[in-house]
């Protein structure tokens, strides 16, 4: 099914399968592009910063500048005591844009498309605000649930409130990267299907395919920009996150 | 009425949850932009706020679209 839009999304092996312990563990095009996107960071970072110079070349400059980005992210949000989380949050961000990023390739498979992958990256970093909370404020950290300066009556309300919304931060976190890769995915391959069925009808039906070819060429740059800010609201939320933890304020 | 039909109206109708998030998006950028004409100085320091706020808000509009997608290929 060429025209299929889902067809991009699905997992496949690429050595045969393995079991262990009755889990599936083959080798699937997943992990290739788990690896590849890994192999590109490592190798990025590694070409820019080969030779260090003081007034930086082209590739120096956008490694300092990835590196700077990350780097001012963490000091405003959550201050000086949060540079232990630095390379947590610089290696989540650049995971997650360079998967986004190596999916916009033609024939490429996209990683962050898939909830397993995103929301595994959410519970990891919303157990890590649990354990940092309590590591740092001990049983006292759970008064972040119990805001203070609320009338008694409605207390119990505002932390069962508190409660669920913080359960639902992994779920959100997740979701909020995966639907948006899906749905922009789905939506180029969707406009890329209507390039080639007008096409099917002759002349009058190549001119036509003008519009949704344009509409396609429009929505990869969005996708791009997509892609860029998503991972950016990935770590800047894991900050927002882990400052609940290292200063609880309520 | 068939169950197929109604799986395939149900995601119609919550894909209209989209549209609130569409709102609330276009509410956060529209507000911000308002706020960075009068006070441009003080613009740079607020986008990521603005950023946080659209991402919070679109996220609740991609519960709309999961649940559609639910509908359409798990349920």
């Amino acid at each position: 099914m060429a025209n299929d839009p889902i067809h991009q999304f699905q997992i496949q092996d690429l050595t045969g399968s393995f079991n262990l312990g009755g889990y599936d563990i083959s080798f699937t095009n997943s992990a290739l592009f788990m690896g590849a996107t890994v192999a590109t960071i490592v190798g990025f970072l590694l070409f820019a910063s080969r030779k260090a110079e003081l007034v930086p070349g082209r590739v120096q400059s956008v490694g300092e500048m990835w590196y700077g980005m990350i780097d001012s992210m963490v000091k405003n949000v959550l201050g000086e005591d949060g540079k232990a989380f630095f390379p947590l949050v610089f290696s989540l961000f650049s995971f997650v844009l360079v998967a986004n990023m190596l999916g916009m390739f033609p024939y490429f498979f996209t990683i962050t498309s898939h909830v397993i992958v995103t929301v595994s990256l959410a519970l990891f970093v919303v157990g890590l605000v649990v354990a940092v909370g309590i590591w740092k404020h001990g049983l006292g950290w759970f008064k972040l649930f119990v805001p203070s300066g609320v009338p008694i009556a409605i207390l119990p309300f505002i932390s069962l409130i508190e409660i669920i919304s913080f359960l639902s931060r992994p779920i959100s976190l997740g979701l909020r990267l995966f639907g948006n890769m899906l749905a922009g995915h789905i939506v180029l391959k969707v406009f890329a299907g209507f390039v080639v069925s007008l096409s099917a009808y002759g002349i009058g039906g190549i001119l036509g395919a003008i519009a949704p070819m344009a509409m396609a060429v429009a929505l990869t740059a969005l996708e791009f920009l997509v892609a860029f800010l998503q991972a950016f609201v990935f770590a800047i939320l894991t900050c927002v996150y882990l400052n609940d933890a290292l200063h609880t304020h309520h | 009425m068939d169950a197929e039909a109604a799986k395939l109206i149900g995601a119609g109708i919550a894909c209209i949850g989209m549209g609130g998030a569409g709102i609330g998006v276009g509410h956060i950028f529209g507000n911000y932009l308002a706020g960075a004409l009068r006070n441009p100085a003080a613009a740079g320091a607020q986008f990521t706020n603005a950023l946080i706020g659209a991402a919070l808000a679109e996220g609740l509009g991609i519960f709309s679209l999961v649940v559609a997608l639910l509908l359409l290929f798990v349920a």
